[in-house]
């Protein structure tokens, strides 16, 4: 019978983050990520050497606009970003995202120092690789990211974002720091190369880049990531090394503010349980940019992150 | 895929004998490939000629129609494998199944019947029943048919591999027209006369992509026409590449046999997302509440909408919430992905507001500023066109943290005054909650 196989030429950067004591850090395992030379799971085409990741996010700070629903699953630990990086842990975190929230001048303002403080902890407490990303305000972002890089020198991690305003200070702090970098555009395709020849301008390893292209919620403006997530990947299979980075979509902060999983059972009866409705949204969420492409996800629901790892294990079967 | 008029031309009789109204057999050919005439014309084209001409003007995936009246769904007909490439057209059919042992079917059609929503005015929900032969009783299975085919105008799929119980069921309702399911290498010769008599479609199972195109030819060589495809996998690994090698082959080697709609089986939301994004052409699924088909209806509409639109919102201005005189007012672009940054913000607040929305060609805030598509007199004009001095007693307007600069050109246009709002989204609850008093 005729087969139906692509002859692609490129294949994406493979990605290690974190390092063990051999290597210099604390770890006690190191994740790696991309280094496909064929679309996500065709195992008959090429080769998938490595599972997509799941990040679990930890924040420095309550998460006070989150619902009740998913608090719930982490109510003893809310305050606690230690205690809450060990729970990812335990329950299957291949990498943790320590998210700086308290830093953003419009909530608590915590400092360099403060930040700082909170990642020695986190390395403490947990031994899994860490991503580590600012609040939503770049300025502050900027201001605080080689002290960040600087206190987890050795450990490999993975910072962002890097944006076009600040991109000169992330891949300088990345560079000091050792670290790898996610690249933050606005669902362009041409942006989002012209950030990551822009850093590899300054001498930082193209293939220590990925890429952020925005995340959409299902629902959400979804489509249009989905699509520029396709669109990077036919690019880099087709040999273009500036879109040949792995990629990351935040798919459970995308999730959580929507009033699909904010809505109890009393304002939307006709949407079912409140119950269920947030982590399977994130299940959807996940699985649909999983066929995209998606490399990293970071997500929140522990449910959703045990079955969405037991999916991807099915998807790595050939 | 095409041909061209030398490929037409080399199975044309080469006699120009003009009976076709072209001068030669080759212009004869042209005027064929540019859609310009028709093949009877030609009265001398032998029998295996027209075949193969025909076929080869046939779209690559076949659009089968399930049902009939006003439920009826069309499926397949997809013409690329990306939808940046151009569209998707028939989003996939998601069916929920049933056991035909169930007990209270009435029940159950109630509940399928909620699943059914609203999105931004469109309703979208659960298109088909399908009904399994868990009995392997035949007349059980007829009558439930019956049944569901009574009660409900959600056409039907029956899912037996027994031909006597699909033949005996399909007495009653072949006028609703179901996709009858499934044609084995055990059993397709009669289910090929059974579809055929009955005239509905019919769906091949296969134990591999290989096995379903080889069934495929010998169920087409028997006369049926419309036909949807399952290669048999059911590990979600083993689906997603079957779906893919399928779409693949019909699309872009136009090969015959594997050119119609596919069906998927999935159990769990994880794996009906997957499915839904590559390739599934009808859904089959037990899954029955709200919660899980919400998502899933909601992923289909993102992946079924036109690429090529333009990336915008209708700019006006929204009501988030219910909003009154008092209720503050904030202005936007008509970047969609801006106002589904914006709009749950704006609904977490749990503060009604007025949310103009302009017209920025599209762009996002910085962008639109930068092009000069959002700037003091664009949004001056906005606010006439919708009226807003009519709607709120207060005159201020919070603009994006991002243009702050026009400030003071706006507060000169307007008379209003100027609050400068969050840079990010994220921000707008809080601001509102501390600024908006
Ligand atoms: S009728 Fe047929 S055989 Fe005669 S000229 Fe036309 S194409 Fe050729």
């Amino acid at each position: 019978m005729e087969q139906a196989l692509e002859k692609w030429q490129g294949k994406i950067y493979e990605l290690t983050i974190g390092a063990t004591k051999d290597e210099g850090g604390t770890r006690s395992k190191k994740v790696k990520f991309g280094g496909i030379n064929t679309l996500p799971f065709l195992h008959f085409e090429g080769i998938v050497p490595n599972p997509p990741l799941i990040a679990v996010e930890v924040w420095d700070t309550e998460p006070t606009e989150w619902p009740d629903v998913l608090k719930n699953e982490y109510k003893d630990v809310l305050n606690n970003p230690m205690q809450w990086a060990k729970k990812c842990e335990d329950f299957g975190a291949d990498l943790i995202c320590l998210r700086l929230a308290s830093t953003d001048p419009d909530t608590i303002n915590a400092s360099a120092a403060d930040a700082s403080k909170t990642i020695k902890d986190v390395l403490s407490a947990s031994s899994l690789p860490l991503m580590i990303i600012g609040c939503g305000n770049n300025e502050k972002n900027s201001s605080i990211i080689m002290d960040v890089a600087q206190t987890a020198k050795g450990e490999n991690c993975l910072i962002g974002m890097a944006v076009k305003e600040n991109y000169k200070t992330f891949t300088a702090a990345a560079q000091a720091g050792g670290h790898s970098l996610i690249a933050e555009t606005p669902i362009d395709i041409n942006l989002e190369k012209q950030l990551n020849i822009l850093i590899s301008d300054l001498g930082f390893g193209s293939d220590r880049i990925v890429i952020h292209p925005t995340t959409g919620g299902i629902g959400y403006g979804f489509e249009y990531c989905y699509t520029i997530i396709e669109r990077t990947r036919l690019a880099a299979l087709a040999s273009d090394k500036m879109m040949s980075q792995p990629i990351v979509t935040f798919v459970g902060q995308e999730t959580w503010k929507i009033k699909e999983c904010k809505a109890d059972e009393t304002e939307k009866p006709e949407w079912g349980s409140i119950k269920d409705r947030g982590f399977l949204w994130e299940k959807a969420t996940a699985s649909a940019y999983l066929q995209a492409g998606s490399d990293i996800l970071v997500m929140n629901h522990p449910k959703a992150v045990k079955d969405i790892k037991i999916h991807i294990q099915e998807l790595m079967k050939k | 895929m095409a041909l061209s008029g030398l490929d037409i031309y080399k199975h044309l009789p080469k006699t120009n004998c003009k009976k076709c109204g072209c001068a030669t057999c080759l212009a004869f050919a042209m005027a064929l490939a540019a859609k310009k005439t028709s093949l009877d014309k030609c009265p001398d084209i032998t029998e295996a000629a027209k075949q193969i001409l025909d076929s080869a003007s046939l779209p690559p995936m076949a659009t089968i129609t399930i049902g009939s009246g006003t439920k009826k769904i069309d499926v397949g007909g997809e013409t690329v494998m990306f939808r940046h490439d151009k569209t998707f057209y028939h989003p996939t059919a998601i069916a929920v199944s049933i056991s035909d042992n169930e007990t209270n079917i009435q029940d159950k059609i109630e509940k399928i019947k909620k699943l059914n929503f609203d999105r931004v005015g469109m309703m979208v929900g659960v298109d088909l029943i399908a009904l399994k032969n868990d009995s392997n009783n035949v007349n059980k299975f007829a009558s439930v048919s019956k049944e569901l085919s009574d009660k409900t105008e959600l056409p039907l799929i029956l899912l037996s591999d027994n031909p006597q119980a699909i033949d005996e069921a399909l007495k009653n309702i072949s006028n609703k027209r179901p996709l009858i399911y499934s044609a084995n290498s055990k059993n397709y010769e009669q289910m090929s006369d059974i579809a055929k008599k009955h005239t509905v479609p019919l769906c091949i199972c296969g134990k591999d992509v290989e096995e379903l195109s080889d069934l495929s030819q010998k169920i087409t060589a028997r006369g049926v026409k419309d036909i949807v495809l399952d290669s048999g996998a059911r590990e979600v690994s083993k689906c997603i590449q079957d779906f893919t090698k399928i779409r693949r082959l019909a699309l872009k080697k136009n090969f015959r046999a594997l050119g119609f709609p596919t069906i998927g089986f999935a159990e769990s939301v994880e794996d009906a997302s997957a499915y839904i994004t590559k390739y599934a052409n009808i859904l089959v699924t037990s899954m029955d509440k709200p919660e899980e088909l919400l998502p899933l209806v909601t992923l289909r509409l993102n992946i079924y909408t036109d690429p090529q639109k333009p990336i915008m919102m209708e700019p006006k201005l929204y009501s988030i919430g219910t909003p009154n005189e008092n209720s503050p007012f904030m202005v936007t672009t008509n970047f969609s992905l801006t106002f589904f940054t914006v709009s749950p913000e704006v609904e977490n607040s749990k503060i009604p507001v007025w949310l103009l929305v302009c017209d920025a060609e599209g762009m996002s805030v910085l962008t639109a500023w930068a092009a000069d598509k959002f700037n003091a007199e664009i949004i001056d004009s906005w606010m006439k066109k919708t009226d807003i001095a009519s709607k709120v007693k207060h005159k201020k307007i919070i603009i994006p943290g991002y243009v702050s600069v026009m400030s003071g050109k706006l507060e000169e246009l307007t008379g209003w005054e100027v609050l400068v709002g969050p840079k990010e989204a994220a921000g707008i609850p809080k601001y509102l909650k501390t600024v908006w008093k």
